[in-house]
């Protein structure tokens, strides 16, 4: 691998991109082989802007305009087998339709990498943003991060291929935007030459292939005794994300000088109440935090990027000698004691033998506006809760009841 | 390097094997039989794409597998849209230096379930997009490995498992899926029906689905003993029978409209009676019970009527 210079300033082209177009941009400049999708709103943005790339030659790929996004899903898989480089997008019912295959991806190690433009699941059908789509695909093996402005998801879309694509991982990984706040939104956003992207990444130099000259067979049957020593090694791969992670993102840094980590702090170190959400949300949780300091409220966000694998210990360590979490989390789990952001984080915690309170608030289901005031209030019910010393399990916030 | 097809007995031995014995497939079973046939068309390297299926469980329980050629499975549903992404990605991995073959053939192969059913959407998909696939179908004419349920492949008078035969009901009651001529009406390049019996007409055709450009669908009659209830030593028989009775007429269709009737078909003066195969498997026994009379009628009128459409259809007066 070649040294990693910081590019210089020059060579920066500047411009105001929506989410969609910054990731469609990431992918034109990560040299793709092959990009099968099938349009779903608001991802489409990203999928037309490729294919006009495409379409004027401006990128050397093969995109299959299949005819679904299970079939998305599974042309990735058989462009993946033969060591190309690939992409897809979707969002909802797209990734919803896509369900089967994301498990055969992450167990077959594919290192696709899927962004996902998340919004809320019918019915009733609604096109606006929650996370119930990507949360429902938690456990499918696939690595998981949320991003909350257009330049962190351009970023991370190109991070996100040499992490899938390190020996070490091999596993599929999601790159998620808030759909429409995020999505259409319009942000700067700097981006790299491609040379420096295609120097960054290499090309993909795949595990194993499908190869007339060394046949293998690739999906086979595996029964009672082997499946578990599969499911066990795509453990291990998880395992190693952090580091390989680390890594990736130090290389990106030498480049840029930006980086993300797995989750990011603000405001924590003296916190006594730590809001803990991600997308589109932190950046709003962390501009409520800078008002409430400036009333003297000791608060601070921890925003996760990465959902899976979830960075127990890490966040263990933020948060551990806090009075209270409060999070902020745009799904439900119908049924469940809690939602999947606090069911993680009550998980991570409940070893501890002094814990903070954990309060979980459910916002935005469908695209409902959380604004700032949202944050305030739940802040408000949190310092409540923690007079009393008890909290409910969840609530829901912002909605008719 | 282009190999030729083994057409005759003597080529056919020399022919490398595509699949191992060892497999677990049923016996008397004519889908190994099928892929073999297959094998002997192959011109180079090759990729096979599969279906979940009998074929798929019984070649490749981990950690063994009976296949000589780069193999690969996913899921029940998408042989197809597999094939597309792997032909996609190594003709442009060609063209960017990264794949050394000059040509390698992509075959998909599904079971009658995976391909008339549950895999039909990816199968229009594929073809309408027009990439360079062999497709195959190994019709046995019910979902066979979970236990003989009916499919868009099952016969009309067929009993299985979700179409038995009862005091009310003598089997399944619906036509078969026209589906050569549904993937035909795709304007496909070339589609051809065989079976195992006729086996240089199979290989034949076989070849031409591999050399046109484009799509390209075989569908391949496969007699299947355990559903059938058939003699396993009676399989080759059958695929014969079944080509003489007017139920798996042999023909190809080329581009989608023009239509040739092949020889074994051909040759045939008149179709043989259906009694003459339904009475040689289990799934067809009720049939000759009193009350089924006229519903047996109805089903051999109705291959009387198909039959004279496809001769039209091929020039045959």
């Amino acid at each position: 691998m070649t040294a990693v210079k910081r590019i210089p300033k020059d060579q920066i082209a500047i411009e105001g991109l929506t989410g969609d177009a910054a990731i469609a941009h990431a992918l034109k400049q990560c040299d793709l082989d092959v990009l099968a999708a099938y349009p779903i709103t608001p991802q489409t943005i990203i999928v037309e802007d490729y294919q006009k790339f495409a379409a004027n030659g401006e990128v050397h790929c093969r995109v299959i305009p299949v005819e679904s996004e299970h079939s998305a899903m599974s042309a990735c898989i058989g462009a993946s087998a033969v060591g190309a480089r690939v992409a897809t997008a979707s969002a909802s019912a797209g990734l919803a339709l896509m369900w089967e295959i994301l498990y055969c991806a992450a167990s077959m190690r594919m290192p696709i990498i899927f962004t996902v433009a998340n919004r809320a699941l019918s019915g009733p059908i609604n096109i606006h943003n929650d996370w119930s789509d990507t949360y429902g695909a938690r456990d499918s093996g696939f690595i998981q991060i949320y991003t909350q402005s257009c330049q962190e998801a351009y970023d991370t879309t190109i991070m996100a291929f040499k992490i899938a694509e390190d020996h070490k991982v091999l596993l599929p990984i999601m790159v998620c935007i808030d759909g429409f706040i995020l999505s259409h939104n319009v942000e700067r956003v700097e981006m790299l030459p491609t040379k420096a992207v295609e120097n960054f990444l290499g090309v993909r130099e795949p595990f194993i292939k499908l190869d007339p000259d060394n046949p293998i067979t690739m999906g086979p049957l595996a029964l009672t005794d082997y499946y578990f020593e599969f499911k066990e090694q795509q453990e291990r791969a998880m395992e190693a994300v952090p580091e390989v992670f680390a890594q990736v993102e130090t290389d990106f840094e030498k480049m840029t000088g930006r980086r993300y980590g797995m989750f990011e702090e603000y405001r924590t170190d003296d916190a006594e109440i730590i809001i803990f959400t991600h997308s589109t949300p932190g950046g709003t949780a962390k501009a409520t935090v800078d008002v409430l300091r400036e009333k003297g409220e000791k608060v601070g966000v921890l925003r996760l990027r990465m959902f899976r694998p979830f960075p127990t210990k890490e966040i263990v360590e933020v948060v551990k000698n806090a009075k209270a979490v409060i999070v902020f989390e745009k799904c439900r789990s119908f049924g469940a004691p809690s939602n999947p952001l606090a069911l993680e984080l009550r998980t991570a915690l409940y070893d501890l033998e002094k814990r903070p309170m954990v309060v979980d608030f459910v916002i935005g289901l469908g695209g409902r506006d959380c604004p700032p005031t949202t944050i305030v209030e739940g802040y408000e019910k949190t310092k409540e809760y923690l007079k009393k010393g008890k909290a409910p399990l969840y609530e829901t916030m912002g909605v008719r009841k | 390097m282009t190999e030729p097809a083994a057409l005759k007995l003597k080529d056919m031995l020399k022919k490398p094997e595509i699949l191992t014995s060892g497999h677990r497939m049923c016996a008397g079973c004519a889908a190994p039989t099928i892929v073999k046939l297959m094998g002997m068309a192959l011109r180079g390297p090759t990729i096979v794409c599969e279906v979940t299926g009998c074929l798929e469980v019984a070649t490749t329980i981990y950690p063994y597998t009976a296949w000589k050629l780069p193999w690969i499975h996913v899921a029940f549903e998408n042989a197809a849209a597999v094939a597309s992404g792997v032909i996609e990605a190594v003709d442009v991995m060609r063209e960017k230096g990264r794949w050394s073959k000059e040509h390698v053939d992509v075959i998909a192969i599904g079971g009658d379930g995976g391909t008339f059913d549950i895999g039909f959407g990816a199968i229009s998909g594929m073809l309408e997009r027009g990439h360079d696939i062999v497709y195959m179908c190994y019709d046995n004419g019910a979902y066979q490995n979970t236990g003989i349920q009916r499919s868009g492949g099952t016969f009309p008078g067929q009993e299985t498992t979700t179409s038995w035969a009862g005091k009310v009901s003598p089997g399944k009651e619906q036509r078969k899926k026209p589906l050569a001529e549904i993937v035909a009406a795709h304007r496909t390049p070339y589609v051809a029906t065989v079976n195992p019996y006729h086996h240089r007409d199979f290989i034949t055709k076989f070849r031409k689905a591999l050399e046109v450009e484009g799509p390209a669908f075989i569908h391949a009659f496969s007699p299947c003993p355990r559903g059938w209830r058939s003699q396993t030593g009676k399989s080759m028989e059958l695929a014969k029978l079944a080509m003489e009775v007017g139920l798996h007429p042999l023909y190809e269709i080329f581009n989608g409209t023009e239509y040739k009737m092949s020889g074994p078909s051909r040759r045939l003066k008149e179709l043989r009676p259906l009694d003459d195969y339904w009475k040689t498997q289990g799934q067809f026994k009720h049939l000759f019970k009193p009350e089924w009379a006229d519903f047996k009628k109805s089903l051999q009128e109705q291959v009387n009527d198909d039959w004279e459409i496809l001769k039209k259809k091929c020039g045959i007066e």
